[in-house]
């Protein structure tokens, strides 16, 4: 089949971008949506222009590196699934499909559909985290944990820092990664010691990262790979609130 | 006061605060339905009833303080909160296709600030007698104002019932979303529960838009009434 | 060359602990004296930068992707093995030891493997106080499930997301130590040579991934953790972005590459599609548990699954292994797999494919609670050949998957170049021949919470060397080295983009050095080899230019690297005339059609040593002195 591609490309940061349209053909059903674009990439390199710079690594949905806008849905259409995971046969003959970066501030275009998610890692770095050294821990069995709260902790640590949430936010939140995290640990019995600074410390770090706040459109939920769920988000709500109000 | 900064001053903060005066903010809504609807029980019923109001004294001003203000803070960190979201996108998308939100949520900045103008409207007209002050000085055979014989003469004038109809439909959209979502803002999801939290807003608005819009048209349509002449 | 493995004399049982009682210390107060270099944030290298910080070490941290959370560490999906013994059944570090050597092949050394099994079980605790919400039992207790190569169920799981868990809580350790100043992270840096001054390793080079900038550091120690080689084989189930360059630069400044030969074929692999794969998905080996491996009896056999009866299936692992079935560890498993698609029984499009069936578990259980273990894998499967696994057997097939060989390294997983320190998949040490599932993740996370800590001080008690300075003459070189390279790459402007070579050298390393190789497939390979990468350097063309975020680039560097490492995998390939674990030369088999091992001639280490480019390397050798096990034939019948 054949498909027109509308590409966001801009040279660098500083620099200001716009849609480029590429006609792609050849395009097989069983394809994944990245391998059409290497496909497309090939061609143009052949041509002799510069290729798409696109980011992907794992190819399996689980490294959170693909960060793609397709069609207007953060990571394309199809539920659970990162941009790697999105296949052509999603898509018929004659289609026009509009590539885009994630956008936020918080996320800077590096390149045409590159952007830049350390915001991410410097709000782990604020907190998200259990202060353990190596070595000189309890036996892993020491501490009983209830298989449900286990299990609702491992739902909320499924997330890939994928960055999905922030692009389908219309405000541009980091809320649900950042509730993915901290939830993960306030679950965990390992996580108590630290639980109020832990929440503060990253609120306040995502705050100055300058994303968005929460209007419980829950459409980063509907865009994440990982299906976390937004009720993460409101227990965010609570260990703020109750963080901020409490001894510390 | 560190507490202070961090509820008044962070996403998650402002976001709880509009949660917790917009839960306020609802439940004024729906009771002050309630009270509109004794318009329906004839001019005793609802002149008494205002007149009781009035006569709280102190506690009349505690209550319309305590509403102003939760009224400014939702309007305070509504308007922080769109400045920091906007600026939180610099540039936006060519295409953008939403997979769940509805129209309202998404909508919630717009809807809120009209909903403000047909307020600041209504207090003229109802509770300042700006708007038609011929109206707003009757009295009622027993000396009371005649906040009934005010409202009926109002809305037997077609241009002010439809305004105030019209004015429901953007209220309405605000309640559907905003009275479901003060629950995750306040930190309520469970999903035991959510089936419950989800409906509130949808219902609770159609609720209240239906029996509002109720009043001007019964009244247009001359199932309520005409005041006899007060003086 | 001498290859002094460093192991510490004395019962197999006590040599790690009298080594730590008898290695030298650094004082607490001179540790932020050192500045130690860790390349590569994956499980061995995200861990032992943490670590090292944790001990108060200047560290500098580096790596290509955008974020350390994203290594293919990642993708390990079924599990991490510890010798806990959580399950009362049987299991010990003894046992552990045993299996992984023989799972290896014999073809590792004894005293890495045992410490290995020892400090599993301080990994499994670790983990749990990181956070890493591995899987429970009603009672609230871990839970285990059995994996390939083991009789014992010892393997630890989140999920079919063991890999990502214990990935972020090294991650989380490691941003934990760069929120506290304690490490200097530089994502988005690729590493691009190995500074070695006066013989020892002390700094690198390295290029800004956004700017393109080449930057020199210097440091007491390097460590590489940057992972294995399988995309050389252009179609593996590695990421797209995991290379050998980091590895390979530093073999070029003489440390030995050891056994680049044993590579892993993993057999539960979706089917390749078409010509455009760019990369191949894993299924774990976990499903293996659950799911029963077959082929029809007959040849050519084009009903589909549901219609051909139970009595014209070849259950052939169950067959041919009864004791562990369709448990047999990998290497047996995909080349039982090649086996029966080579007989012409092999299912799905081109005849490369076997069922992996799961309707008797189904029927068994339930369909909720297959979806409980393996919902998302089956969904993952769905999406990508729009089969639904609940209603008909997956179809798999081998794909390359890890890389056993790897840099040399002594005990102190110290390479050949003193103050190299080499950890993870870019070593050799732990797996021999062949990995058992599981153990990946295990061996980056010892080699990096609980050795390195030990045995870098060591080196720098020993060796009180000054760091050299940023300007001295090696490390400028390094740098005008670099240069060079980029500048003559991004100069051919050829007619063809970098994959299409990479993809060329992948045809020919897997048709010629795959699951099976002779002697003369593997003498084709090195002759069309240098072939394809003169080719390369006549026609790539690389777009854009060196000062600026160029993927191209990356790529030809990358892919330039594996033109010549293939090469080397090959020759290795060749001189090792013996058939063991994942390396199977079809001339060395038994009537059965097992590998057959030469202990007498093969059972030794062959480490590289580069002699320039286009020149032969020099093989060495490392004796593997086997005194506690006895070399045993491998069965797993």
């Amino acid at each position: 089949m054949r498909v027109t591609l509308k590409i966001w490309r801009q040279k660098n940061a500083a620099a200001t971008g716009g849609f480029a349209t590429y006609t792609k053909d050849n395009v097989v059903a069983e394809m994944s949506f990245l391998e059409m674009l290497d496909a497309l990439n090939r061609e143009l390199v052949e041509k002799g222009e510069e290729p798409v710079a696109f980011e992907s690594d794992c190819r399996e949905g689980i490294c959170g590196t693909c960060s793609l806008v397709v069609s207007g849905i953060p990571h394309g259409p199809g539920k659970g699934a990162a941009t790697c995971q999105l296949y052509m046969r999603r898509f018929k003959d004659g289609d026009t499909i509009t590539v885009e970066p994630f956008r936020a501030r918080g996320f800077p275009i590096l390149r045409d559909l590159i952007v830049d998610r350390s915001a991410f890692d410097r709000i782990i770095q604020a907190g998200g985290f259990i202060s353990v050294n190596t070595g000189g821990t309890p036996d892993a069995n020491a501490l009983p944990i209830a298989k449900e709260q286990q299990e609702l902790a491992m739902d909320a640590a499924a997330c890939i820092g994928c960055g999905a949430c922030v692009a389908a936010c219309k405000n541009a939140s980091a809320m649900l990664f950042v509730a993915a995290k901290v939830s993960h640990l306030s679950l965990l019995p390992q996580g108590q010691p630290e639980r109020q600074q832990r929440v503060l410390n990253m609120v306040a770090q995502m705050d100055k990262e300058g994303f968005g706040a929460c209007t419980n459109t829950f459409e980063c939920e509907a865009a994440c790979p990982k299906e976390i769920s937004v009720r993460f988000i409101a227990r965010l709500n609570r260990e703020y609130m109750r963080a901020s109000w409490g001894d510390k | 006061m560190v507490w202070l900064r961090r509820t008044f001053d962070s996403t998650v903060g402002m976001k709880w605060l509009m949660g917790i005066t917009g839960l306020f903010l609802t439940l004024f809504v729906f009771v002050h339905m309630l009270g509109n609807l004794q318009v329906y029980l004839g001019p005793d019923a609802l002149n008494t009833y205002a007149e009781t109001l009035q006569h709280l004294g102190e506690l009349l001003w505690v209550a319309r303080v305590g509403l102003f203000t939760i009224f400014v803070v939702h309007i305070v960190s509504a308007i922080r909160l769109s400045q920091l979201n906007r600026s939180a996108r610099p540039q936006g998308y060519a295409v953008i296709t939403p997979q769940v939100s509805r129209y309202a949520s998404r909508t919630m900045l717009m809807g809120g600030l009209i909903v403000l103008g047909f307020v600041v409207y209504h207090l003229m007209h109802f509770t300042l007698g700006l708007v038609s002050p011929e109206q707003f000085h009757l009295q009622d055979a027993k000396g009371r104002h005649d906040v009934y014989a005010m409202v009926v003469i109002g809305f037997r004038q077609p241009l002010i019932a439809f305004s105030y109809i019209l004015a429901m439909v953007p209220l309405m959209l605000h309640l559907q979303h905003g009275a479901s979502s003060f629950f995750q803002s306040l930190g309520l999801n469970y999903p035991k529960y959510n089936n419950l939290f989800r409906a509130v807003g949808p219902v609770l608005s159609a609720i209240i838009f239906i029996g509002n819009c109720s009043i001007p048209l019964a009244i247009l349509a001359g199932l309520v009434p005409y005041p006899v002449a007060g003086h | 060359m001498e290859l002094k493995s460093n192991v510490p004399s004395g019962p197999l049982e006590q040599k790690w602990d009298k080594h730590k009682a008898e290695i030298s210390l650094i004082n607490p107060a001179n540790k932020r004296k050192y500045n130690i270099l860790v390349v590569g944030t994956g499980l061995a290298g995200a861990s032992a930068a943490a670590s090292l910080a944790e001990l108060g070490y200047n560290v500098t941290a580096f790596c290509f992707h955008d974020s350390p959370r994203r290594a293919h560490s990642i993708a390990a999906q079924g599990g991490i093995n510890a010798a806990k013994n959580y399950q009362n059944d049987g299991d010990s570090v003894w046992r552990l030891f045993y299996d992984t050597i023989k799972g290896g092949d014999f073809r590792a050394r004894e005293a890495n493997v045992y410490r290995l099994a020892q400090v599993s079980v301080n990994i499994i605790d670790q983990c749990v106080a990181q956070g890493v919400p591995f899987a429970r039992e009603y009672g609230g207790l871990l839970s285990n499930r059995s994996f390939g190569g083991a009789q014992v169920s010892r393997t630890f799981y989140a999920r079919g997301q063991t890999g990502q868990q214990l990935l972020l809580g090294a991650y989380s350790a490691l941003s934990r130590q760069i929120g506290l100043g304690n490490v200097k992270m530089y994502p988005r840096t690729e590493m691009l040579d190995l500074v070695v001054v006066d013989g020892h390793a002390k700094g690198i080079i390295t290029r800004n991934l956004v700017s393109g900038e080449i930057q020199r550091h210097v440091g007491d120690a390097v460590v590489l953790a940057t992972g294995g080689y399988g995309n050389v084989f252009y179609l593996s189930t590695n990421a797209v972005g995991s290379n050998v360059t980091a590895t390979y630069r530093a073999y070029k400044r003489g440390a030995a590459f050891a056994n680049p030969c044993y590579t892993q074929i993993h057999p539960t692999c979706i089917p390749v599609s078409g010509e455009h794969q760019s990369k191949l998905t894993l299924m774990s080996e976990s499903l293996r548990n659950d799911g029963r491996v077959w082929v029809p009896k007959k040849k050519g056999d084009n009903r589909p699954p549901d219609q051909i009866p139970e009595d014209e299936r070849d259950y052939y692992l169950e067959r041919k292994y009864p004791s562990y079935g369709n448990l047999a560890p990998r290497d047996i498993s995909s080349r039982a797999a090649k086996q029966v698609c080579d007989e012409g029984r092999g299912v799905g499009p081109g005849g490369l494919g076997v069922y992996l069936d799961f309707s008797e578990v189904i029927k068994r259980l339930g369909e909720n609670v297959v979806r409980e273990r393996y919902g998302n894998l089956f969904d993952m499967y769905h999406e990508i050949t729009n089969e639904n696994p609940y209603a008909v057997p997956m179809r798999i097939y081998p794909a390359v998957h890890y890389t056993m060989g790897g840099l040399w390294v002594d005990y102190n997983l110290m390479s050949n170049i003193p103050g190299l320190f080499v950890l993870g998949e870019a070593n050799f040490s732990d797996h021999g021949a062949n990995r058992l599932g599981a153990s990946a993740l295990m061996q980056g996370l010892a080699d990096g919470y609980f050795v390195i800590p030990y045995t870098i001080g060591d080196y720098f008690a020993r060796n009180k060397i000054a760091r050299p300075s940023i300007d001295a003459p090696e490390v400028k070189q390094a740098e005008a080295d670099t240069r060079n390279q980029i500048a003559r790459m991004l100069s051919i402007k050829g007619k063809h983009s970098v994959d299409v070579f990479h993809r060329e050298l992948g045809r020919v390393m897997w048709e010629y050095c795959g699951m099976a190789r002779t002697d003369a497939s593997l003498k084709k390979a090195l002759a069309e080899i240098p072939e394809i990468r003169a080719r390369f350097w006549k026609e790539v063309h690389v777009t854009g230019g060196g000062e600026e975020l160029n993927l191209a680039l990356e790529r030809a560097g990358r892919v330039a690297d594996f033109l010549e490492f293939g090469e080397l995998l090959c020759l290795d390939a060749l001189e090792r005339r013996e058939s063991c674990g994942g390396h199977f030369r079809a001339e060395f088999q038994t009537e059965d059609g097992e590998a057959k091992r030469d202990d007498d001639a093969f059972c030794h280490v062959a480490a590289w040593e580069y002699q320039g480019p286009e020149r032969k390397p020099v093989r060495n050798v490392e004796p593997l002195d086997f005194q506690f096990v006895h070399l045993a034939t491998r069965s797993y019948k």
